[in-house]
């Protein structure tokens, strides 16, 4: 039948580089727009704030995603979702660097030495650095070039994306006044995403041990 | 009767725009004249508003402020922060806890009839209502800088009176020591006092206080306005506390309520977070709040992302010549 034949049209691959336009499409548009937003004034009273909230928020988000990733593949058996892992998480880190830019450019303004004692004297920008310096590890070594090379370890390297996801918890919850609904929201999802690969965490914490 | 000979410019009915079309045309016209007389009173009080236009639309009203009558400050070097950003960016969690949230939620704030009382240690408790609170002062204006404990700051021309001016015509016995403010309690007006998400999780009334000699220092300021007009709503009409040498959470809101009293009122923050938000809140450069330095600040006037707007934050935020006496005995750095 031709509606039979019509589904199958659609490759893996076709369908694998839909989905990766689509996340290249929401993941730059509004950030484009935020910047074009800002830099003619146009982001409300204090654009600094904005441009640093948005991004946060946005790499948080990304983050989460990447960890969706496996088990809606799994659970639709749709194996072409796995390819686009890799790019939602360079997205997660595009955002990310553009998070602590807005920081060091906007807020800082550039001052250095402001920015060295922001990070030892603030726990939650500790923490958020220690993220992303991590994040940017994930990032250099998802190049396949180097992912071949690096055989076992690679594997070893990105299971620390469960680390970054309670760090960047973290900072969060300590970075807000007393509005602690959002971040508390954020903890059940990471929760949520941490359960459904129970399985897999009981491995890496045993074999540690 | 008249027979009738169609002239040239008489049409026939085939040529007659059909009901729906005419309807269509005459709603749509409609909708252009709604969207711009919308247009007309957003641009009057926020003009290049930008992203808020999504919400301006959508308000059913927007709040009325009306001009005042006033004696204006001296021009001085400073820079004010520009209207439009003064009313869009606001720390008034009864309205939400983000910035741009009291603009959004506040319009369709009552503030009439109002009710603000001056009672407790007083010989003679005053009640003043909405009209009275621009009547029984000679206003004036005041262009003060403010500096959030966020580490960002404006520079506002308020308009208004001293507070010294209204707890002497209270006359304050001796008991007095303190005073204690409390804003509108009043959740069907106030989304955020009736949602916790909203509220960011305050118990409401916010009340503050301050020191009896603190309070009549002459720079302490009640404001009915800025910018010529009477408080939005946002800014926490329609009268607010200034103390501008204080940070800005000091400075109370929509206030209903001021008790003369003998102890140490509390006072939101410093109840909420005690090591955070002491109850003195004197801007101190020297003295960082445990998450964030206030060594320096964001001034917010114009220029978006690339205003070069990060300033040094002075103590007592510059006023240290007018306040910085009541304070020559005590370590600020316990009683931040």
């Amino acid at each position: 039948m031709f509606v039979i034949n019509y589904s199958k049209q659609f490759s893996t691959k076709s369908k694998s580089i839909a989905l990766k336009f689509v996340i290249h499409l929401v993941s730059l548009l509004p950030l484009i727009n935020l910047y074009y937003l800002a830099f003619t004034d146009n982001l409300g009273a204090d654009p600094v704030e904005a441009v640093i909230h948005f991004t946060g928020i946005g790499a948080f988000n990304l983050l989460l995603l990447t960890l969706l990733v496996s088990p809606l593949a799994k659970k639709m058996k749709q194996g072409f979702i796995m390819n686009s892992r890799r790019l939602l998480g360079l997205y997660s880190f595009t955002y990310a660097s553009c998070h602590v830019f807005n920081f060091f450019a906007f807020d800082l303004q550039f001052n250095l030495n402001l920015l060295l004692s922001e990070i030892i004297k603030r726990p939650y920008i500790t923490i958020g650095m220690v993220a992303i310096l991590l994040l940017t590890a994930l990032a250099i070594t998802s190049l396949n070039r180097i992912k071949r090379q690096m055989g076992k370890s690679w594997q070893k390297l990105h299971n620390y994306n469960y680390l970054i996801v309670l760090l960047v918890n973290t900072h969060f919850y300590w970075s807000v006044k007393s509005e602690i609904i959002e971040p508390i929201i954020y903890i059940s999802v990471t929760l949520i995403l941490l359960a459904l690969r129970r399985q897999k965490l009981k491995l890496l914490f045993f074999n540690r041990k | 009767m008249l027979i009738k000979i169609p002239k040239s410019y008489q049409l026939k009915e085939s040529a007659v725009t059909s009901e729906q079309i005419y309807r269509d045309r005459r709603s749509l016209l409609k909708q252009m004249g709604f969207l711009g007389a919308g247009a007309l009173l957003a641009s009057s009080t926020k003009s290049n508003a930008g992203v808020f236009d999504y919400f301006s639309k959508e308000e059913s009203r927007q709040f009325i402020t009306k001009p005042l009558n006033y004696a204006k400050s001296i021009k001085d070097q400073q820079v004010l922060t520009p209207e439009m950003k003064v009313i869009t960016h606001n720390n008034f969690y009864e309205f939400g806890t983000k910035k741009s949230q009291p603009a959004e939620l506040a319009q369709n704030f009552n503030v009439k009839p109002w009710q603000l009382t001056i009672s407790g240690e007083v010989d003679n408790p005053i009640t003043l209502d909405y009209d009275s609170l621009y009547k029984s002062f000679d206003l004036e204006e005041r262009i003060y800088r403010l500096r959030c404990v966020e580490a960002w700051s404006m520079v506002i021309p308020w308009i208004g009176f001293s507070l010294a001016k209204l707890i002497k015509k209270a006359s304050p016995n001796s008991k007095a020591k303190y005073v204690a403010f409390e804003t509108l309690y009043d959740p069907e007006q106030m989304p955020g006092q009736a949602s916790r998400r909203l509220g960011g999780g305050i118990n409401y009334p916010y009340v503050e206080g301050l020191r009896l000699d603190e309070a009549m220092n002459p720079l302490t300021f009640m404001s009915v306005g800025l910018y010529g007009k009477t408080l939005p709503p946002q800014n926490g009409a329609p009268i607010r506390l200034v103390v501008p040498w204080k940070y800005g959470f000091k400075s109370i809101k929509s206030i209903v309520g001021i008790k003369l009293v003998e102890k140490q009122p509390a006072s939101t923050w410093n109840l909420l977070a005690a090591n955070e938000y002491g109850f003195y809140a004197n801007v101190n450069p020297a003295v960082d709040h445990p998450r964030w330095s206030q060594a320096s600040e964001r001034r917010i006037t114009t220029g978006g992302l690339f205003a070069r707007n990060r300033i040094e934050t002075h103590p007592f935020n510059g006023y240290g010549e007018e306040v910085a006496s009541m304070y020559k005995n005590m370590d600020l750095r316990k009683n931040f």
